[in-house]
């Protein structure tokens, strides 16, 4: 969207007269709305019960009255996916909640899923004004969040118009954040869109990753359900790479390709013991619980090891997410283990805080050693290097340095090891043509997401090797734009 | 959801399945893998592909019943869905023309052996293949692995037929006799061990096929690693096949029991 496009829009005499209606100084005397939660000690017993509750009509009402529709709203130079957010929260402001939600929907296709997982604080929340005057930021996620629940659950959710197909065929590899965003954008251009996906459900970390009491399975099915009624296929059980080659698509009349084939491989710090029985990935733990639903009780198949004293390596959303799982899992302590600083955690400021609250011990500056095991070679225990901070290093964060000879040691019946993901090894290794950087990510055009096979485009962790939701969502939408424009051409 | 089309019971524990997978029937190698799962709460087990007909877009799948899974999956029939199957997995075998080929398959690893034979066959390998079990009752596919083989020898433990004696008898009888250049073992862990030392022994370049726990099966859980050579591998996509004198077993036997109480506990309360 353009400057231009966007004065326009807040030209409008409605927004005009809105902006009228409470003078900046009165809107800068609002509180910031504090979002509902389910308290620490109820919420630790239930793995379906989301955390934050959401917002009331009254509640989002005031908070938009928070937002000064500024001229240049800078809140929107942080959203990678370009929502225009003053135009959606005076939506809500004037209590128009299907057009906000219409607004968001022009650029977003999973506004429930963003409300709540991005990391608004680095990105349109980090960005508006009022942090400059001295005020929290508008509560953005929570109000995308509020109309994109609202409409869901009116019952009455409005699919976006799509142009009259233009008779060429695309598809997706991969059903997550990416690839479901460049699924809505091709659709809504007219391409007959086919998303393929491994496993035997749709919506990847969405569905495997993520836990349900931060983002219920629900509001990510009505989001596919969303893109179904518009025309986008699904087909689960399938493997691009494995189950269909590269040619085989060719054969089947695919004319471009998006490869949101995601993260991976886990990480493992290759430390003595990591092989134990209760050492296992994230990636592991998270998927035996939120896909496969082990240890919940319900006649699920798939077992999960319980720990009584779990201990959870890394400092991102995936550790906290597996932190919290543990706790919900009957441990009684769960330890994250991180080798930088509370302030250098890479994890979303609000699940930090949640973390803390369900008891989660924060054991800062340590870094794993080793695990010991059991007569029955079990982990038992893992011994823990002391840390402090050194100079600050290429990420800008400071450095972790060990202290010589300082070392601690845990018990430990569980390990889970969120220290990251390599990309998924099977487009790479499958797709003949392709050009692969060393750490395994498909190399793409930065604008154009095009790979060096033309008509292959690639976005998400396969090309970030470990990002964000909505850093993904926005490389789908670029690689929709830009695949559009190659089809077009050609 | 994949109809089965054929059910036969080799023993009394031991089902093969023919069912249909026609995009799999056509992409998969010798060496390849299927996930599936049972039911909507169903857990994802691997198994490795028996065999496949193209022009009927069916794949064979041999299980024997150990768990809750392959007992859910004992008892379907004819007409009955799986599910969920996908698929090929894993690396296929590579193939190429060896010398002589010791094909050696343990309990119901001759299943998944038998497409091996066949590949290696065809290749132009002389194969001997030796199919070992506990007991008569439990040599599968005899007849299938004769078709493809040069010469066969049977190793039961208890004597009930064939020679008595464990694999590695019948291995080091083979390798008296003659110049192995190639050795593929595919069994039970423990099974597999043993005999990768024995062609050890004899510098004979052996392969075996890992049978870990999975849950994706792509790459994604890392519930499979192994360590081969020191260094830690995904059996989903690094193998399922590696080179037998470089894995450790013992840490393999090890990981294999990582739910036994829970598997117990389970089997328990499915056969009440």
């Amino acid at each position: 969207m353009t400057k231009e496009e966007i004065l326009a829009l807040r030209n409008e005499p409605w927004r005009d007269e809105l902006r009228k209606k409470m003078s900046p100084k009165e809107r800068g005397a609002i509180e910031r709305v504090k979002m509902p939660e389910l308290a620490p000690d109820y919420r630790i017993t239930t793995f379906t019960e989301e955390v934050q509750q959401g917002l009331t009509k009254e509640m989002a009402v005031t908070e938009a009255q928070r937002c000064l529709d500024c001229g240049d709203p800078s809140c929107m130079k942080g959203c990678p996916v370009g929502i225009n957010i003053p135009t959606f929260i005076k939506h809500i402001e004037k209590e128009e909640f299907a057009e906000a939600i219409a607004t968001i929907k022009q650029t977003s296709s999973l506004p429930a899923v963003c409300g709540r997982v991005c990391p608004q604080e680095k990105q349109c929340e980090g960005n508006c004004i009022k942090l400059k005057m001295n005020q929290k930021a508008v509560a953005i996620g929570y109000l995308e969040r509020f109309a994109a629940d609202y409409e869901r659950e009116s019952g009455k959710m409005q699919a976006p118009q799509c142009a009259a197909s233009n008779g060429k065929k695309v598809c997706v590899v991969g059903s997550g954040p990416s690839g479901l965003a460049f699924a809505a954008d091709m659709i809504k251009l007219g391409y007959d869109v086919t998303v393929f996906e491994a496993l035997h459900e749709i919506g990847g970390v969405l569905k495997y990753g993520i836990p349900e009491f931060r983002l219920p399975n629900n509001v990510v099915e009505a989001e596919i359900n969303t893109l179904r009624q518009m025309g986008v296929k699904f087909e689960p059980n399938t493997i691009v790479g494995k189950t269909i080659s590269y040619e085989q698509l060719h054969e089947m009349g695919f004319d471009g390709i998006f490869v949101g084939s995601g993260a991976g491989l886990p990480r493992f710090m290759n430390i003595p013991g990591e092989n134990l029985i209760g050492v296992m990935s994230s990636n592991e733990y998270l998927t035996r619980i939120n896909l496969m639903g082990a240890g919940r009780g319900q006649g699920f198949d798939t077992p999960v090891l319980k720990g009584k004293n779990v201990v959870v390596c890394g400092g991102g959303n995936t550790a906290m997410d597996s932190a919290r799982t543990a706790k919900r899992m009957g441990a009684e302590t769960v330890t994250l283990v991180y080798r930088r600083g509370l302030d250098e955690l890479p994890a979303r400021a609000e699940e930090v805080h949640h973390a803390m609250e369900e008891g989660i011990d924060f054991h800062v500056l340590h870094n794993p050693l080793e695990y010991h095991a059991d007569e029955n070679g079990r982990v038992k225990e893992a011994v823990l290097q002391v840390m402090e901070l050194g100079e600050p290093d290429a990420s800008g964060r400071r450095s972790p340095v060990a202290i010589e000879g300082k070392t601690e040691t845990i018990p430990a019946d569980l390990v889970v090891v969120a220290i990251g993901v390599s990309p998924n090894p099977i487009i790479p290794t499958n797709f003949k043509g392709l050009e692969i950087s060393k750490k395994g990510t498909i190399v793409v055009g930065e604008e154009s997401m095009q790979s060096a096979l033309s008509d292959v485009f690639a976005g998400g962790d396969i090309v970030r090797g470990g990002a964000t939701v909505i850093l993904a969502m926005g490389d789908g939408r670029k690689a929709a734009s830009a695949m559009d424009e190659y089809l077009t051409k050609k | 959801m994949n109809k089965i089309v054929a059910k036969e019971f080799f023993s009394e524990n031991v089902v093969k399945l023919e069912i249909e997978a026609p995009q799999i029937a056509k992409s998969r190698k010798a060496g390849h893998f299927v996930i599936i799962k049972i039911g909507e709460k169903g857990e994802r087990i691997p198994l490795t592909i028996a065999g496949a007909d193209e022009e009927k877009g069916t794949i064979n799948l041999v299980a024997q019943r150990v768990g809750v899974s392959t007992r859910k999956l004992a008892e379907l029939n004819v007409g009955d869905y799986v599910t969920d199957v996908v698929g090929p997995l894993g690396r296929a075998t590579e193939i190429e023309n060896y010398g002589t080929v010791l094909a050696c398959g343990g309990g119901v690893g001759v299943a998944p052996l038998l497409p091996i034979v066949i590949a290696m066959k065809k290749a132009g390998n002389r194969v001997i293949s030796i199919l070992a079990a506990r007991s008569k009752d439990l040599i599968i596919l005899e007849d299938e692995i004769r078709k493809y083989s040069d010469e066969v020898i049977i190793m039961t433990d208890d004597g009930s037929y064939g020679e008595k004696g464990n694999v590695t008898v019948g291995m080091e009888a083979a390798i008296a006799k003659e110049k192995i250049d190639r050795a593929i073992v595919i069994g039970p862990t423990i099974m597999m061990k043993f005999a990768s030392l024995t062609t050890k022994k004899y510098e004979i370049p052996t392969i075996a096929s890992l049978n870990t726990i999975m849950v994706d099966g792509t790459g994604m859980c890392g519930a499979c690693r192994v360590t081969v050579g020191g260094k830690t591998k995904f059996v989903c996509v690094d193998g399922p096949e590696f080179d037998a004198h470089q894995i450790d077993f013992d840490e393999v036997l090890v990981r294999m029991r990582a739910y036994k109480t829970e598997e117990t506990e389970a089997l328990a309360a499915y056969n009440k």
